[in-house]
């Protein structure tokens, strides 16, 4: 686990058990390695991002209130991605930007590939994003907790 | 489970100050084995709940009550009209998941040799897994009239029959639907999805009525032994999700809006009566209306399926129930008829024979409960008691319930060594994925048929037949 500002190295998510479905927590530097992180943590749980190539990029914008809100709207955008473009990511670059009002624009491009279930093995379809323990918290490192429905 | 006092055989109390802001106890409705079974979180989400505004009674919990979000799965709760909450943690993200039976005409003897080639058929009648897309192709428009008229939408378009309707859980449709609600993204997911079974827990199973409990409401309910009968098990596929997922957010910010508080971000609620609770009512009802709509198409492919290899054989829908859905019905409370939404997330309606909404054919014994079990495990059929008003607001639980979760079963289990297991049980299983069958190992799940002896045993529901799988198509 990170812990103290002099920190050699950060592990950029990890999953926690839970009966029914999966909990991940993802961690970053900055806000947006810490949403980056937590997008690959979302899609590891589907597909070995080791099997994804990437030769196409998808490109997104969102906008919210809150950094709480701006991460669920980012998962929650991934996984409607994945479904209707049918496509497998493995990079994800997230750029942030938060107004004089606190509002925060994201600006997101993902890299990945047409799913072809020959080379992609899936464990897990997840259809959702919960917000059941949904938590961003910033200490030395910023982090995100989540659980999915799977 | 140390906090929990029991009440009787069956019945075990979350006690008010289990944790702060509890309005009324916890309820939760396992046996001595089964309680072992409860992990702690289970418990804490069944306070949760318990602290929601205009909670009536209890906050319930099925015998197959195992860890959720917002509500355990196999949570139970109703709310005041005046005063009360709607929250999307009571439903789920598969709004209306549910489970349809139909019965067939013919002895499973008979379907027995051609069971491999009946779930080939099957398998590529009904698509399925990842990224299956139906093959409906529906435009917009039919997708708006599914979402307003569910099943009676896919009789109108040629799938089922009319008599079909009367034997759905509120024929097939729910009023209040507003496609205003669904979002272009919900439609997105959800139209190339109408007509397709999906992945995970949901399959598509043919069965053996094994065993009768009750001959007289076996014979009302179409049932005998030796027969086939033909299980489905899906919901409202991407629609639904993103339904949840869209409303989740705005109820999110409600809840700030109304001042309150809530223990968990999943009970993200809004009182019934705002726009928000209506908004979010208005898409739910819609996906609802799916779920039905995409369980007769699927069952009138099975039909076509089962013409082609049994020709002139019938196939007649037995019951179809939802078990992740708000519903708006009257209740006695203290001696009052009221209003109530009730809230069932992993439980599924068990209404006795005093209930309008049972359809004439049962309206003397009761309604059809269709308890499915784990993939390979028996699922049970049961009669729902006009009891189980008093004790449950008429619910029983839903299905077996998981004792491992999915990443621990993959780590135990590989996919070839359940598939090889279940055939040695003479059961064959076809799936797009070894990974999912591993998650969906039977020893994932609680056994079946204690969790069905416990709703029995309370009269909730009436054990009736028991049904064992001789072949599965899984997602």
């Amino acid at each position: 686990m990170p812990a103290g500002p002099n920190y050699k190295w950060m592990i950029p998510f990890e999953y926690l058990e839970h009966t029914a479905d999966v909990k991940f927590r993802a961690y970053g530097r900055s806000p947006e390695e810490m949403l980056s992180n937590a997008a690959a943590a979302l899609f590891k749980a589907m597909v070995d991002p080791a099997t994804i190539k990437i030769t196409k990029f998808w490109n997104v914008e969102l906008e919210a209130q809150d950094m709480e809100q701006l991460a669920y709207q980012w998962l929650s955008e991934i996984v409607f991605l994945f479904e209707t473009e049918s496509a497998v990511f493995a990079s994800f670059a997230v750029a942030l930007k938060q107004n004089a009002k606190g509002t925060w624009r994201l600006e997101g491009r993902i890299g990945g590939e047409m799913i072809d279930l020959k080379r992609h093995a899936f464990e897990n379809e997840v259809k959702a994003v919960t917000l059941h323990q949904f938590q961003v918290t910033k200490n030395d490192l910023w982090c995100i907790q989540a659980i999915l429905d799977v | 489970m140390e906090d929990i006092i029991k009440i009787s055989d069956n019945i075990y109390e979350v006690p008010i100050g289990y944790r702060p802001g509890m309005r009324v106890p916890g309820r939760i409705f396992v046996s001595e084995e089964l309680r072992t079974m409860v992990e702690p979180g289970t418990v804490d989400q069944v306070a949760n709940v318990a602290t929601l505004p205009g909670i009536v009674k209890y906050s319930m919990a099925m015998p197959d009550a195992h860890l959720g979000y917002g509500f355990p799965i196999g949570g139970v709760a109703a709310f005041h009209e005046e005063g009360g909450v709607i929250s999307p943690g009571g439903v789920g993200f598969d709004i209306n998941c549910g489970v349809r039976l139909l019965r067939s005409d013919l002895e499973a003897k008979s379907v027995q040799p051609l069971i491999n080639t009946l779930i080939s058929a099957l398998f590529e009648a009904v698509p399925s897994g990842l990224g299956a897309t139906g093959r409906l192709h529906a435009t917009d428009q039919q997708l708006t009239e599914a979402f307003v008229a569910g099943s009676r939408w896919a009789v109108e378009e040629g799938y089922g029959f009319e008599a079909d309707l009367a034997h759905c859980e509120e024929s097939g449709h729910m009023e209040g639907a507003d496609p205003s609600q669904v979002s272009v993204k919900a439609r997105k997911r959800g139209r190339p999805q109408l007509g397709t079974l999906g992945s995970g827990n949901h399959f598509l199973e043919i069965q053996r009525v094994e065993e009768i409990f009750d001959e007289d409401v076996a014979r009302k309910f179409g049932l005998f032994k030796g027969q086939t009968t033909i299980m489905i098990h899906c919901g409202s596929r991407g629609a639904g999700h993103q339904i949840c997922t869209d409303h989740l957010e705005v109820l999110a910010r409600a809840v700030r809006k109304y001042n309150i508080d809530i223990p968990d971000k999943q009970l993200a609620c809004a009182p019934l009566g705002s726009p928000e609770a209506r908004n979010y009512f208005g898409g739910m009802v819609c996906a609802a209306n799916y779920a039905w709509a995409n369980r007769h198409i699927i069952a009138h492919w099975t039909r076509e399926v089962f013409e082609r290899y049994f020709p002139g054989s019938s196939l007649d829908l037995v019951y179809d129930v939802a078990h992740n859905v708000a519903k708006i019905e009257e209740h006695d409370v203290d001696g009052r008829r009221e209003r109530l939404y009730v809230h069932r997330k992993g439980a599924t309606r068990a209404f006795g024979p005093s209930r309008s909404e049972v359809p004439d054919a049962y309206r003397n014994v009761g309604q059809p409960v269709l308890i499915p079990g784990s993939m390979g495990t028996p699922s049970y059929v049961l009669c729902g008691n006009d009891q189980a008003l008093d004790l449950t607001f008429g619910s029983a639980c839903h299905g077996a319930g998981r004792v491992m979760s999915r990443s621990q079963a993959t780590r135990m289990f590989a996919g070839k060594d359940v598939k090889a297991a279940l055939s040695r049980d003479g059961i064959v299983v076809k799936a797009t994925s070894p990974g999912m069958l591993a998650e969906e190992a039977p020893q994932a799940y609680k056994p079946s048929g204690d969790v069905v002896d416990v709703v029995h045993s309370l009269g909730i529901a009436t054990k009736v037949a028991k049904l064992v799988p001789l072949g599965v198509s899984k997602g």
